[in-house]
């Protein structure tokens, strides 16, 4: 098997199968883990591209390993319970990529996990892309459909930008605005939603049904996948 | 000033202001003269000058003695100015002179000196204020008893007065340093000649270097000092606003009579606590006298010691012969500091006799500093009198008649000891009715009775017989002898009687007090509580009692009642509810609702109101005389204590039941979160690999599984929604959401269950956010339209509709099903209702419940009604005004 290494963390072993199941299938090179000591230890010895982390571990906080899993640049995902928002939260603000909700559907995994892994490989970009027809240009601070610039305004274009740097990835509302704000709008949740609205009146063809900026009820904001 | 502690007071910060750039005094204070204080302050001047700094003497008496003068020499020392008064030459210090020098530092004996007429000020503390305004800094000496606060203390008991004082501001702002020796060793220096006293004053000052004198003064000055340090430390810590407790260590008692005038010495008292910052005290002193007081008089002391207590005193009453002795005995038990008491009101003639009070105290008290202030006009002269009118001097008539009785009786036996002895026997026989009804009658009737014995005497017995006249002139003496015995036996009885009386009461008191006390400690419910303090208050004042307490919606309750059948009228549970309202005595013989027949004082706690008790006396009179109030506000107060204790305990064991509950119930969610989870996620998630594989499987089956593992799922959620509804353990985590954002979320994440049901969104772009749980609200969203999905044909559209209303936003999801059978429509919210027919369509009947619950944790409503004029339901949300978000607050 050549293909990008997986940590697959869960203490259940069932879960474990079949993740190395559906990963295997899609030709992942996996490496199974059953607790917070067997992962770190695997992420030591086989430098995975990608980790898949149950947040209910038997012997240690879940949340504790996001940092230091992070840390080492591989592609993070959590899978947590429905109502653990907050514990999603933390997660994807202590460096996870994006999460998985049980019970999920490994198909959805499959391409969440490919979204991750494709994150690290166009960070490094030329600084445009292209989405729904989408013309997002960095560098140029432009953004452009069929040809036509549309205007945005600088918190506007600040959040589109901050979601194309990372694309694929679910950025939660404390990020965003630490990041297009600043530190002190942390908990401005309103100026977000205020502006994520006008933004995609401007981008989406039907504000109510967004393809561009995807909303994560609760937790964030997320790009679409470019068009390839 | 007290108001906040933590606040930089304006005064402190003026006071500093006006320090800067002025010089610095520092005051040598002394105990006396003789101890050293010009030595001192001339050595540490010398000292300054060898660091460096310009040191001028502007004046120094150094009364010829060899050290001092040394002193002197090595500095320079400004020459006097020359003051021609009535012929002599006075010289006084130069101020200009000095003024024009400009020293760094001056050092000015005598701060008290008064300077000689024609000169520009009048004392010396004043020139030294022009000196330290110019920024030069003094060295001065002061003998304590030139300090004005505490001139006159010194005078009372030194007997002498100085006319020569400093005001006490001059020496709270200065430096102070004590120049202390031993009494001992002041007197021997007295001795051998080392202290300088003027010719003229050498009598008078004789006496005032007495051992037990000096001692009082060096306290003073010792204690001075340390209060300017105080004073000092507190205008610091005022100024820059440091918190911690740094009190003086001053306490204060006022003694409070049954004068109304002693509320002059009570707010007095309140003033000087302020000031100081300390704690403060009331007492009452029962005496013999109080026992003859008048219910005006009792009346008065209740309300004094009323006010104490309302100005934050503790306030105690304790039991004596006489006022200095228990005052005596409390002053040292408080540790006070300082009395205030008031001017004694009684004639020149008592005085002379007895002794003032106050001297008494400040000779039987040297370490408190003793205020004394007169009383209010015009109180005392009414209250004498009516203490007058009250006393009953004369005696009842049963005591002249058994008196009478008395002396006839022992007339009989005096004609029989007449028989075999001799006139002076028979003297002594009368003395008996005389002692008998002097200490069982008073002085009146005692000396009434003396007066009939000697008569009866000289009657019966003395020659010549049966007349009234006496014709040997040593008999008068026995008629004499007679009247003093009678009145001295009646005072001395009336004392005893009277003591033993007070002393009674008063270990009564202490003695029921102390029993409640006791249980009181083994009470652990409030009905218990409630329940022992009206049997003992009932008991002890012989009233009917009632506690009323509060319950869990803060309104009183009758919670016990002695006796039991007690009832309360409108009127009176009115004055109860005012009294705990306004933590104040209501009803019957207070100031408020003194219509209700029953008297009720609150339980006060640290500043707050427990509960109530009610006394009131069967007849309907007063229930508790005012002298008897302190005794039943002991009572008050103790059991106020076990009821904060008890009250406490309670709380925390419900506090404890409810986290511990809280613990289950979270333990419980999670865990079966889990357990049930886990195994539908490796089912789930299994079907979808056997899908895949598209081998050997029945792909209805694997449907099948799918379909059922999924509704199982749903069910799970559902439960623990609604287990998390049903246990109020919603934690609320509001933010502003946009509701288009909210619904497209919600219509994406069920895909596939609203496949082929177009959504028509119709939500203006301008609509406010709305305040909201954004987890909950997604939930809830989530089952609308599941429920719409289910109930609506295949491709019928689902609507979702916000419109902005008078009052909020209300959101609609409206689907084109059979709509709800008619007068089901409040139902369908309940608990595992489901409409006729829901069965098929696999629903929990849980989803409208999860979101009545979820919305109405979040403020919000729902309603279901069917469609006007068409097929179908229509679901509503109302968000109150109060749960959106005003948009004048977001800009960019």
């Amino acid at each position: 098997m050549k293909g990008p290494k997986i940590v697959v963390v869960d203490d259940e072993a069932a879960i474990r199968r079949l993740l190395r199941a559906a990963l295997e299938r899609a030709r992942y090179c996996v490496i199974e883990a059953s607790s917070a000591r067997e992962a770190l230890n695997a992420m030591d010895i086989d430098r995975p591209e990608a980790v898949l982390l149950d947040l209910g571990l038997p012997d240690r906080e879940g949340l504790e390993l996001v940092p230091l899993i992070a840390k080492t640049g591989a592609a993070l995902l959590v899978i947590s319970a429905r109502e653990a928002t907050a514990e999603k939260i933390a997660a994807l603000d202590l460096g996870a990529d994006d999460y998985v909700t049980k019970p999920f559907d490994t198909d959805e995994v499959l391409a969440r996990l490919r979204r991750a892994l494709r994150q690290r490989i166009s960070a490094d970009g030329n600084g445009a892309i292209s989405i729904e027809g989408l013309e997002i240009d960095l560098l140029a601070r432009r953004v452009r459909r069929d040809g036509q610039d549309i205007r945005l305004s600088p918190k506007e274009f600040g959040v589109l930008a901050e979601l194309a740097r990372h694309p694929g990835r679910v950025l939660t509302h404390a990020q965003l605005l630490r990041a297009v704000w600043g530190p002190a709008y942390e908990y401005h949740v309103e100026y977000l939603r205020v502006t994520a609205r006008g933004l995609r009146t401007k981008i989406e063809q039907d504000p109510a049904q967004p393809r561009i900026i995807k909303t994560e009820p609760a937790v964030g904001y997320r790009l679409a996948d470019p068009d390839s | 000033m007290n108001a906040d502690p933590d606040r930089p007071s304006p005064e402190a910060l003026l006071r500093e202001a006006a320090q800067e750039g002025r010089g610095r005094l520092k005051i040598f204070l002394g105990a006396a003269p003789g101890v050293g204080k010009t030595y001192e302050m001339l050595t540490e001047g010398a000292a300054r000058k060898k660091a460096g700094i310009d040191v001028v003497i502007g004046v120094v008496e150094t009364h010829g003695r060899a050290e001092t003068q040394a002193l002197v020499e090595g500095m320079s020392v400004m020459p006097r100015k020359q003051v021609q008064y009535q012929g002599r030459t006075l010289s006084e210090m130069d101020v200009d002179a000095i003024l024009e020098r400009r020293p760094q530092l001056a050092l000015v004996d005598e701060l008290a000196h008064t300077n000689a007429p024609g000169c520009r000020h009048s004392k010396r503390w004043q020139d030294v204020e022009e000196l330290l305004a110019a920024g030069i800094d003094v060295f001065s000496t002061v003998n304590v008893q030139h300090v004005e606060s505490l001139n006159d203390v010194v005078a009372s008991f030194t007997k002498v007065r100085v006319r020569e004082t400093v005001p006490d501001h001059i020496v709270e702002e200065a430096e102070l340093e004590v120049v202390d020796i031993p009494p001992d060793e002041l007197i021997e220096r007295l001795k051998e000649g080392k202290v300088y006293i003027p010719e003229e004053a050498t009598r008078a000052l004789g006496h005032f270097f007495s051992k037990s004198n000096l001692s009082a003064l060096r306290e003073l000055a010792l204690r001075r000092a340390a209060q300017a340090v105080d004073t000092q430390m507190l205008d610091y810590v005022r100024a820059h606003a440091l918190a911690g407790n740094w009190a003086a260590g001053e306490r204060i008692v006022v003694a409070v009579s049954e004068l109304p005038g002693s509320k002059t010495l009570i707010r007095a008292a309140k003033r000087l606590a302020d000031a100081q910052g300390a704690p403060w005290a009331a007492v009452y002193i029962e005496t013999p006298r109080s026992l003859s007081f008048t219910p005006e008089q009792r009346q008065q002391v209740a309300e004094n010691m009323q006010l104490a207590a309302q100005l934050g005193a503790n306030v105690a009453s304790v039991a004596g012969p006489n006022v200095v002795e228990p005052l005596k005995a409390f002053l040292d038990d408080v540790r006070a500091t300082q009395l205030v008491v008031g001017k004694s009101a009684r004639s020149k003639w008592f005085e002379l006799r007895h002794g003032s009070v106050v001297d008494h105290l400040v000779r039987e008290t040297p370490g408190v500093a003793v205020h004394v202030l007169p009383h209010e006009h015009g109180d005392r002269a009414q209250a004498d009198r009516q203490g007058v009118r009250a006393r009953g001097r004369w005696g009842s008539p049963a005591g002249y008649i058994i008196s009478v009785l008395l002396v006839a009786g022992f007339t009989a036996i005096a004609v029989a000891v007449h028989a075999f002895g001799g006139l002076a026997n028979v003297a002594l026989v009368y003395l008996i009715p005389v002692l008998a009804s002097a200490s069982l009658y008073g002085m009146r009737t005692g000396v009434f009775t003396g007066i009939v014995s000697a008569l009866l005497y000289n009657f019966f017995f003395l020659p010549p017989i049966y007349t009234f006249t006496i014709r040997d002139p040593e008999n008068v003496l026995t008629v004499a002898v007679f009247i003093v015995v009678a009145i001295v036996t009646s005072q001395l009885a009336s004392r005893v009687r009277v003591q033993a009386n007070l002393a009674e009461r008063s270990s009564g008191q202490n003695a029921a007090l102390a029993s409640f006390a006791r249980m009181l400690a083994s009470l652990s419910s409030r009905q218990e509580l409630g329940q022992t303090l009206c049997g003992e208050v009932a008991g002890q004042f012989d009233v009917d009692a009632v506690l009323m307490l509060p319950n869990e919606n803060a309104k009183l309750e009758l919670t016990s009642a002695v006796p039991p059948q007690s009832v309360l009228g409108p009127i009176d549970t009115a004055a109860a509810e005012w009294g705990f309202e306004h933590k104040e005595a209501t009803g019957r013989g207070s100031n408020t609702l003194a219509a209700s027949e029953w008297l009720f004082q609150p339980l006060l706690a640290g500043g707050e109101a427990l509960g109530v008790l009610g006394v009131a006396k069967k007849d309907g009179s007063e229930p508790v005389r005012p002298d008897r109030l302190p005794f039943l506000m002991s009572f008050i107060d103790q059991a106020a204590l076990a009821l904060e204790r008890v009250t406490l305990t309670e709380q925390m064991s419900t506090v404890a039941q409810l986290r511990e509950r809280d613990r289950l119930r979270g333990a419980l969610l999670s865990s079966v979160s889990h357990d049930l989870r886990t195994p539908l996620t490796a089912i789930i998630a299994a079907t979808h690999e056997l899908k895949r594989a598209k081998e050997g499987a029945d792909p209805k089956l694997l449907a099948d599984i799918e379909n059922e593992s999924e509704r199982l799922n749903r069910f799970v959620n559902n439960m623990l929604d609604m287990v998390r509804v049903e246990t109020g353990g919603l934690q609320l985590n509001l933010q502003p959401l946009d509701l288009t954002e909210a619904v497209a979320g919600a219509a994406d994440q069920l895909k596939r269950e609203l496949k082929g049901h177009p959504i028509r969104l119709d939500v203006p772009p301008d609509l406010p956010l709305v305040r909201v749980d954004p987890q909950l609200f997604h939930q809830c969203l989530v089952n609308l339209l599941e429920n719409a999905a289910k109930f609506s044909g295949e491709k019928a559209p689902i609507s979702v509709a916000a419109r902005r209303e008078r009052e909020g936003i209300s959101l609609s999801v409206i689907d084109e099903g059979p709509g709800l059978p008619p007068g089901e429509e409040g139902r369908v919210f309940e608990t595992f209702v489901r409409v006729e027919g829901s069965d098929r369509k696999g629903g929990t009947g849980l989803g409208l419940a999860i979101v009545k619950g979820f919305v109405e944790a979040m403020g919000l409503q729902v309603s279901a009604r069917n469609n006007d004029g068409g097929p179908g339901a229509c679901f509503t949300v109302r968000f109150p005004e109060k749960t959106l978000v005003r948009e004048t607050a977001i800009s960019e």
